[in-house]
């Protein structure tokens, strides 16, 4: 699913899920959740059987919980990155953890929102993702500014890993519970603009050196 | 002191002058505790009283005392006062007795000397051994190392040593003792070899059992707790099936205390802002049952503003519970370093911020006059059909 141009939202094409939860109620529960909305093609319920089915199906998307027997979410990311790079995935969590929320974020997760979100919301998020924009809930937002913000020392290299003034005012808005319209609308700046601060914050979350967000853990007795 | 009937023979805890040695015999064997002191005194000058007195002193148990009675603090400094004067006393005893001895006795045995400073030596590293340090050297979660315990393991270790080495140099010939403590030493070298990897392993075997024991009582606590709190509200749930509100409101209050439970930094319990804004947030939920997601980024102590902003945030809340007709309300705290901001939002009908009567007391009074006069702002956006944002800005006191 390199090919770059389709475009879910549109909605011609629905995008093809796979759910990976340890509880079996849970997804048949977001199954019926999703609807039409978007074509589930494949469950899983730990990190073994998770690698297998994405390896067969290929899907454009995996919806992962981050909690899971054999190792959790990031292993299932570290695995199946290495071989698909171009598998999207959105973290659905029940965890206030921010070491896990972060802790998939930094494995390659493109969006993370939590379990009380709303069917239609989530399917939105899929198809948002699916289209290669990354999804923050609030709190994910918070907790980047938190990570961000709690270091005080000179970072190894400025660039990948400060956020920038912008960046930093569009992760404010999400946090105070705009959705991306409305920070674009309150910034006076595009939808795809407000989506591409997004995606480079996840970036450099991503990038941003391990020993900064595992002394910020610290700081706050996460760890 | 005239007993009834003999009581057990134990080491005396009131009155005593030493280890309690001397009272407790007395009160064995029904007599004055003088009369059994200056026997051990006299059988001290030839060396087997002091011996007796330490035998005695490990072997026969402590008596058991109990605690009412130490309660009457004048008698105990009553009691403390004669044991010192008695002590002095019988310390001037065998002062006099000793040099008595030594003018006409002749030569003072030295060897005498070293064994005395080894029993002290033994004394106070049998002491630490007792039942009571015992345990707390065995739950020892919290402070293993008490500097003051090391130091009288250090000087009961240097005093046996002192002793043995000096008893060892002046019984033999100085060249025979290099001679033995070569032998000794290699000995004890030898055996500590043979020992050590299984003590190791003992004090292993004991780490992971201990280790195994705090985690079994944290599976027991997450365990009593799911019955306590979660169990009572899936009932409560149940019967309450036909109201969806309450049900709701159970959900919601129940997971917002078992995720606090499972998540919450225990530490910093209500003293800084994050915990605060969340306990006001928390409040309203329940008292208005408007579910609220807070979002909070930094922290900081609670000083008279900032609770006075968390009166302004709560009032917002309530508001936006009350009127705004949503189903959700977003609350955003931030600490910076020159101030605090606080964020109460929600997606509700909105209003007209000059329809309000200017008797009305909740906008103005509450929030924008209540922060004002504490030194910080309100702002207040809004449009009918908009939402509602209350943005409350306090600046922080400098901490020096």
């Amino acid at each position: 699913m390199g090919d770059e141009s389709t475009k879910f939202s549109d909605g011609d094409a629905v995008p093809r899920v796979v759910i990976v939860d340890d509880h079996r109620l849970f997804r048949s529960g977001v199954r019926g959740e999703l609807g039409d909305a978007v074509n589930v093609i494949g469950e899983a319920g730990d990190v073994d059987s998770a690698v297998h089915v994405i390896g067969e199906t290929l899907p454009d998307l995996v919806l992962l919980d981050v909690h899971l027997p054999g190792g959790g979410g990031v292993e299932v990311l570290r695995r199946v990155l290495a071989k698909h790079s171009q598998i999207r995935f959105l973290a659905l969590s029940v965890s206030d953890a921010a070491e896990d929320v972060i802790g998939v974020v930094r494995g390659g997760a493109r969006g993370y929102v939590t379990k009380t979100i709303s069917g239609k919301e989530l399917a939105n998020a899929i198809v948002r993702v699916a289209d290669g924009d990354a999804v923050f809930s609030p709190r994910l937002a918070g907790f980047v500014l938190d990570a961000f913000s709690a270091t005080d020392a000179p970072p190894v290299d400025p660039e990948l890993d400060r956020l920038t003034q912008r960046e930093r005012e569009v992760l404010r808005h999400i946090a105070r519970g705009y959705a991306y319209k409305e920070v674009a609308k309150e910034l006076f700046i595009s939808v795809k603009t407000v989506e591409t601060h997004v995606s480079s914050v996840l970036r450099k979350l991503q990038l941003s050196n391990r020993h900064e967000l595992s002394r910020w853990a610290t700081a706050r007795r996460l760890v | 002191m005239t007993a009834v009937e003999t009581p057990r023979l134990t080491r005396a805890v009131d009155g005593r002058l030493l280890g309690g040695v001397a009272s407790g015999l007395a009160r064995h064997l029904g007599l004055e505790p003088v009369v059994v002191r200056l026997a051990f005194m006299a059988l001290a000058v030839g060396g087997i009283g002091v011996a007796v007195y330490v035998a005695l002193y490990f072997l026969v148990p402590l008596e058991e005392t109990e605690e009412e009675g130490r309660s009457d603090p004048a008698a105990d400094n009553r009691r403390k006062g004669r044991d010192i004067s008695q002590l002095i006393a019988y310390i001037g005893l065998a002062a006099g007795l000793g040099i008595l001895f030594l003018l006409f006795g002749g030569v003072f045995d030295p060897l005498l000397w070293f064994v005395i400073f080894g029993a002290l030596g033994a004394t106070i590293l049998w002491q630490q051994a007792n039942p009571a340090e015992r345990n707390e050297w065995m739950n020892s979660t919290v402070s293993r190392t008490r500097p003051k315990s090391i130091m009288r393991t250090v000087v009961g270790i240097l005093l046996v040593v002192v002793g043995v080495l000096g008893f060892l140099a002046f019984h033999q010939q100085l060249q025979e003792a290099r001679a033995g403590l070569t032998f000794a030493f290699t000995l004890i070298g030898g055996i500590a070899l043979i020992v050590a990897p299984w003590i190791i392993g003992l004090i292993r075997e004991r780490d992971s059992e201990r280790r195994e024991r705090i985690r079994n009582a944290e599976r027991a606590e997450l365990a009593a707790h799911i019955h306590d709190s979660v169990l009572h509200t899936l009932t409560l749930i149940q019967r309450r099936a036909d109201d969806p509100r309450e049900v709701q409101r159970l959900a919601r209050v129940q997971e917002r205390a078992l995720r606090s439970w499972l998540y919450q930094r225990p530490a910093d319990a209500e003293t800084t802002v994050t915990p605060g804004l969340e306990r006001v947030a928390a409040e309203v939920e329940e008292e208005h049952g408007v579910p609220i997601e807070v979002v909070c980024v930094g922290d900081a102590p609670i000083d008279d503003g900032i609770s006075a902003m968390l009166r302004a945030a709560r009032e917002a809340m309530v508001n936006a519970s009350k009127y705004a007709g949503t189903d959700s309300i977003s609350v955003f705290g931030e600490v910076d370093e020159e101030e605090v901001l606080v964020f109460v939002r929600d997606r509700g009908a909105g209003f007209d911020l000059d329809d309000i009567p200017q008797d009305r007391m909740g906008v103005r009074g509450s929030i924008v006059g209540r922060m004002e006069r504490h030194g910080g702002s309100a702002r207040i956006r809004t449009e009918p059909g908009e939402g509602t944002e209350v943005q409350l800005r306090m600046p922080r006191i400098a901490e020096m």
